[in-house]
This record gives C-alpha cells, sequence and structure tokens, in this order.
C-alpha cells in the first residue's frame, strides 16, 4: 500500500529506521549519507512538497555564503567571524563542526555534478564578501541543485514520500519514536514509527506579514511555516535564541535578496538615496540591519542596490546568474517596473520578521553532534540552531545528524506507540473538517501574521510584546473556529497552528531577554543597551511538563576561539564615517 | 458562519493549446501544490492564489506553456 492511494481520513501506519521530516537541502543530504552508512536500513524522507523542488531553495542557489576553503580560509578564522557577527552569543563548537568539515561536504557535492566556480587552473574560486574572511563560492549553475540531490537520493536508496505533512511527533519515555502527518492531497491520516528523527523542515517563514500583504510573497519558500519549531516544541525540545528575529534587507515588494553577495565580486554595492556608501561590508548581521534600518528612517533613505557604475559585460553576468538561480523571476519584476540595471537602481526595504538560524541564530538548539535535547531527535538547517549556517551548513549538518542518528538507531528497539497521542493529533487534525463552514484558513492567517507585524517587528517595546502575547492567546479560539472540506485546506489550517506557536515564542522569548542585541534582531527600545553582566548567555524555551512555555539560560561554552574586546566588537563598526560617505 | 467568495487574479497562466493532456509535471514540482487538472480540459490551471513565483512550473514544462508572472500585489 502507498501513501497515493490513500483516501481521506483513512490511516497508514509506516517504519522507518532514520525518519527525515523535510526534504529540502538539509534533509536529502541527512537522508543519502544515512543510507550509504547503514544500506540495510529504511531511510524515510518525509516532504510536504516534493523533494524534486522543495526547501528553501527550490530553483537552486547562486553560491555558497560560507565556503571555507584551505588557502582562502581557515576554520578558526571563520569561527572567530561568526561569533564576533552575534555579538559572542555562540556555541563554538557546533560552528567549529560545521567550519571543519564544510570543504569535505564541497568536495562530495562537486563529485555528484553540483558546479561551482572555478579558476583556470581547477582551484575553486571564492569571493570576499564577509567583513573580514573569504567565504564566497559562486554557483553560475546552482539552478539544478534539487535535481542533483534528488538523483543521488534515487541512487543509493532512500525511500522518499512526498506531499506528506507531518504535524506532531511520536514521543516515549522522554524519547523521539516516530511522527504523525496528513496527506495534503488526499487528505489521509500517515503515522510513522521510526528509530530516530531528523528535522530539516527549514525556517519559520511565514511569521511576519511581507509589506506588500500578499500571505506567500515572503522571503522564505512559503512552505517553510515554522513546522520544526513547532514540532520541536511540542515534543519537549529546547529552542535556543527565538528572540534573535531574522530580518533582512530585501528588493522592495518582490522580497528576494538584492544579492549583494553575487554582486559584490563585479563591484555592485549598497548606497543610501543620496548615492553614498553607509556600511562598510554588505555581509548580513543584526547590526548591518540595525545600519540599514536606521538609514531608511532618514532623510537618506531608501537604500538601493547600485549597479549601474559596472560594465556592460558584468551586467550581462550579474543578470545571468540573478536572473537564472534561486529567485529568477527577479528579472520579469525588473521589468514590469521599468528598471534596467544599466540605468537604475534597485530600491531595497526591509524583510517582515522570520525565524531562521541560515542567517541570524534562532533555532532548535542541537549540538556539535546534531542532537537536540530530546534523545531520538536531530536537527539541521535553517531550524536548528547553528548561526549563520546558510546552505552550506544545513548539508553539513544534515550530514552529521545522519552519521550520529544511524548510530543511535543500534542502540534503542522498537517502542510501542501511545494510542492516546495518536487519537489526539487526529481529532486535532481533522477538527476543520467537522466545521466545513468555519473561518476561512487564509483570514486566520492574515490576522496573526498582521499582529506579528504590529507588535513583534522591532524596535521591540515591553507594551507591545504584551499585546502580542494577548492577541496570539486569542488566535487559539480562531484556530479551533476554522473550516475546511478538502485536504489542501486542512494543511494551510495546520500550518497556521505552526505560525502562531512560532509568533508566540518570538514573543515571550523577546520579552525576556531583557536587553538589546543583535543589533536590529533583538533591539528592545525600553532596553536599549547590551547586559553582559545578566545576559551574556543563550536563552533557551522548552514546554514544560504542565504544558507551559519556560525559559532557562544556558551559559556560553568556553570559546576554542578567544576573541579579544576589539575583535568582540569588530561588527559594530559596520557604518562608514562620515568623511566616507560624503567623499 | 456566512461566506462569501472573491475573485482574484492568480499570477500562473496555462497556455491550453500547448499544455499536454495527462502531463502533471507542473503540479509535480509546485511547492505550494498550487495548480491542478482542470477535469473539463484535461489541462493544468492554477487553482489557488499561493505563488512564491518561484518558477520551477514553467522552467519544468516540456511544453513551454506555463508562464510565472508576478503576482499582482507585487507586481
Amino acid at each position: 500500500m502507498t501513501t497515493e492511494t490513500l483516501r481521506w481520513g483513512e490511516t497508514l501506519t509506516l517504519d522507518a529506521d532514520v525518519l527525515i521530516i523535510g526534504g529540502g537541502s538539509a534533509g536529502s543530504v541527512a537522508a543519502i549519507k544515512a543510507k550509504e552508512a547503514t544500506p540495510g536500513a529504511t531511510v524515510l524522507v518525509l516532504e510536504k512538497a516534493n523533494v524534486r523542488r522543495s526547501g528553501a531553495i527550490s530553483m537552486g542557489m547562486d553560491g555558497l555564503n560560507n565556503a571555507i576553503i584551505p588557502g582562502h580560509a581557515t576554520p578558526e578564522q571563520y569561527v572567530k567571524e561568526i561569533t564576533t557577527a552575534n555579538d559572542g552569543i555562540v556555541y563554538q563548537p557546533g560552528v567549529m563542526a560545521y567550519a571543519e568539515r564544510s570543504f569535505a561536504m564541497i568536495q562530495e557535492l562537486d563529485s555528484w555534478g553540483v558546479k561551482f566556480q572555478k579558476t583556470e587552473t581547477g582551484d575553486f574560486d571564492v569571493k570576499k564578501v564577509h567583513h573580514q574572511g573569504t567565504y564566497v563560492l559562486p554557483m553560475p549553475e546552482g539552478y539544478d541543485l534539487k535535481k542533483i540531490l534528488t538523483r543521488v537520493m534515487r541512487r543509493v536508496g532512500v525511500k522518499v514520500t512526498n506531499r506528506v505533512m507531518a504535524t506532531r511527533l511520536l514521543t516515549r519515555d522522554g524519547r523521539v519514536i516516530g511522527a504523525m502527518g496528513l496527506h495534503t492531497r488526499n487528505g489521509a491520516f500517515v503515522i510513522i514509527r521510526a528509530k530516530a528523527v531528523i528535522l530539516c523542515c527549514g525556517a519559520a517563514g511565514r511569521l511576519g506579514l511581507p509589506a506588500s500583504g500578499y500571505l506567500y510573497g515572503t522571503y522564505e519558500n512559503p512552505t517553510n511555516a515554522g513546522d520544526g519549531y513547532s514540532m520541536a516544541y511540542h515534543a519537549g525540545a529546547e529552542l535556543s535564541g527565538i528572540e534573535c528575529f531574522q530580518i533582512n534587507p530585501l528588493i522592495k515588494d518582490y522580497n528576494g535578496p538584492a544579492c549583494a553577495y553575487v554582486t559584490g565580486p563585479f563591484g555592485g554595492h549598497t548606497v543610501n538615496a543620496k548615492g553614498h556608501r553607509f556600511i562598510a561590508s554588505d555581509y548580513w548581521s543584526g547590526q548591518m540591519m540595525m545600519e540599514f534600518y536606521n538609514e531608511l528612517q532618514t532623510e537618506n533613505g531608501p537604500v538601493y542596490l547600485k549597479l549601474n557604475h559596472l560594465a556592460e559585460e558584468q551586467i550581462l553576468e550579474i543578470e545571468r546568474v540573478l536572473h537564472g538561480t534561486e529567485r529568477p523571476s527577479r528579472g520579469r519584476f525588473h521589468e514590469g517596473r521599468g528598471l534596467d540595471y544599466r540605468n537604475g537602481m534597485v530600491e531595497m526595504h526591509i524583510s517582515e520578521i522570520g525565524l531562521c538560524s541560515g542567517h541570524s541564530a534562532s533555532g532548535v538548539w542541537i549540538n556539535e553532534r546534531g542532537e537536540t535535547t530530546v534523545p531520538g531527535l536531530y536537527a539541521a538547517g535553517d531550524m536548528a540552531s547553528v548561526p549563520h549556517n546558510y546552505l552550506l551548513g544545513a548539508m553539513t549538518y544534515g550530514k552529521i545528524c545522519a552519521e550520529n542518528a544511524t548510530v543511535y538507531i543500534n542502540t534503542v528497539s522498537d517502542s510501542a506507540l501511545d494510542a492516546a497521542q495518536i487519537d489526539a493529533e487526529r481529532e486535532r487534525v481533522y477538527r476543520p473538517t467537522k466545521q466545513p463552514g468555519g473561518l476561512p484558513h487564509h483570514q486566520v492567517e492574515y490576522k496573526i501574521r498582521r499582529f506579528v507585524n504590529d507588535y513583534l517587528q522591532p524596535p521591540k517595546t515591553t507594551t507591545r510584546l504584551k499585546l502580542a502575547l494577548r492577541q496570539f492567546e486569542r488566535a487559539h479560539d480562531d484556530l479551533n473556529a476554522i473550516g475546511a472540506d478538502n485536504p489542501h485546506d486542512l494543511m494551510r489550517a495546520m500550518e497556521a497552528h505552526f505560525i502562531r506557536d512560532c509568533a508566540e515564542m518570538a514573543a515571550r522569548a523577546s520579552l525576556t531577554r531583557t536587553e538589546s542585541r543583535w543589533g536590529l534582531y533583538h533591539y528592545r527600545v525600553d532596553y536599549p543597551e547590551m547586559d553582559n553582566e545578566n545576559w551574556f548567555v543563550h536563552l533557551q524555551l522548552k514546554k514544560d511538563a504542565r504544558g507551559a512555555m519556560t525559559f532557562s539560560k544556558r551559559p556560553v561554552a568556553p570559546y576554542s576561539v578567544p576573541l579579544d574586546k576589539d575583535e568582540m566588537l569588530a561588527d559594530h563598526r559596520r557604518r562608514l564615517p562620515v568623511a566616507a560617505e560624503a567623499r | 458562519m456566512a461566506q462569501v467568495s472573491m475573485k482574484f487574479d492568480v499570477p500562473v497562466i496555462v497556455d491550453e493549446s500547448k499544455c499536454i493532456k495527462g502531463c502533471h509535471l507542473c503540479i509535480d514540482v509546485c511547492p505550494l501544490d498550487a495548480l491542478a487538472i482542470n477535469p473539463e480540459t484535461g489541462k493544468a490551471f492554477m487553482a489557488r492564489d499561493e505563488c512564491w513565483y518561484c518558477t520551477p512550473c514553467e522552467v519544468d514544462c516540456p511544453a513551454d506553456a506555463v508562464i510565472v508572472r508576478i503576482p499582482y500585489l507585487l507586481r
């Protein structure tokens, strides 16, 4: 029996040794490496879309932003850079595990057929965009990345189940033993019994509402609704740094990256409305976003990506890359607005908020082995807590999770499923079908996300954060009143639950950290200073035994790569001096 | 509950004269699952205004039948 032939409300139980939830970049690599490590085991990928074009990068990626390639950068230098960009709140062993292993991941991708830009001598052609080091490796033909990963999954014998969205994890005696989900086309209920689960569900990208008002016009792929954050939370795992929001500098309205990382090596850069550069480096960080935000608030705003000073052949190459990979429809957006890079500049703004460790630092807490705080549960990619991890970090941690999960499965035997958990979840998931005339999912989602914008978008204040919480509590009633008469709408209804959970976590975590840190990401107007005496810690949240959201401080682990005071504050010198602006 | 229907301008256009009957590649690759087959014509169409304008439906179409426009609100 396969999932495709099921009918509305039917139940199918599947078994797997390793279950990977989410077949994006992290999940695909996790699956490949798990299957290679244990060829006799069942490795199953559960994907709410289709692995060929799913995850954050359905149309591929134009480059790796954090490649640590011998001869160009060292792991120590990279760890230092990431520590600086995160105002010191970093679990260095986790960043180091990535840094030491990222080159092997690049070589493996190279062997699978992923094309990287190379020099005439065959060396990887790395570019400098960051504050200090050289880490950006262009992939001008990166549009095939997901297709290549899908091909390798098939070759090694990974099982893939598309169009099933996991909704909750199954637990027993404090361990994760599987998951439950919904077939998004036929409405069947799917139960997966597994020895280990690797969550690779991506960012909470449908949290803030884009300024356009279009629900799906988000920076992140809108399929990434915070599923993994919510599921890990309800399974009792710790989440970390949720108050460190993702906010990115984007093309206004189009809401995709302007791509200073791609254009920078050609001479493109960010300027204010007077045509002056105002930041020393276009690498994204909270401090960079603060400078960007400040510029928007003054007569110097808005901010633009400037390319019109470049030579024709450089612009042609930029167009070839940016209009072919990652967010290729930007070309037709510019065309519709009458913009040509040759004679105009790209207007930019700041994105809606989201949760995404890939660019900032909020995620399900994992250590250097990819383990969450719940046995049997691993996490990788945009939803796991390794900061600024980007695409290569997602894939490298997919590999790290797979290595450790495939060892873990030999230490556990099959667990009996808990019928009460299954019944409760079935009741929760199908509730909208019993009231088909109930509230439409898109209206409920819109309202939650509009309150996210009203009350959570920095600058944050205590009063607004408390008002947010009141609305997110009220939203429980609205979620319970949603109606759905088809599987697709039921999927969207359950995503609205994920979104509400993430909104509440974002509000409570922001209230708890009574200081400002990470530039705009956590700028508290009523606590404007950084307070290292009380807050040089990770802020962890979890669901306690009574079902309440509780917080704890986790000390920052001793640094293996020490930084002096000057290095620690390097990111706070992003703004160029006035003399440079006036030039 | 009282409800009404509203019309939306949707971003993805399928040229029915080019679309191949029985093919559902664009439907398979859409991350949002926003496309469907029209049972009357057997051809694909955008069934829901849920689009990330990401373009796999257009790029992967073997018949060049699909065009992704920027959603109206962003255009």
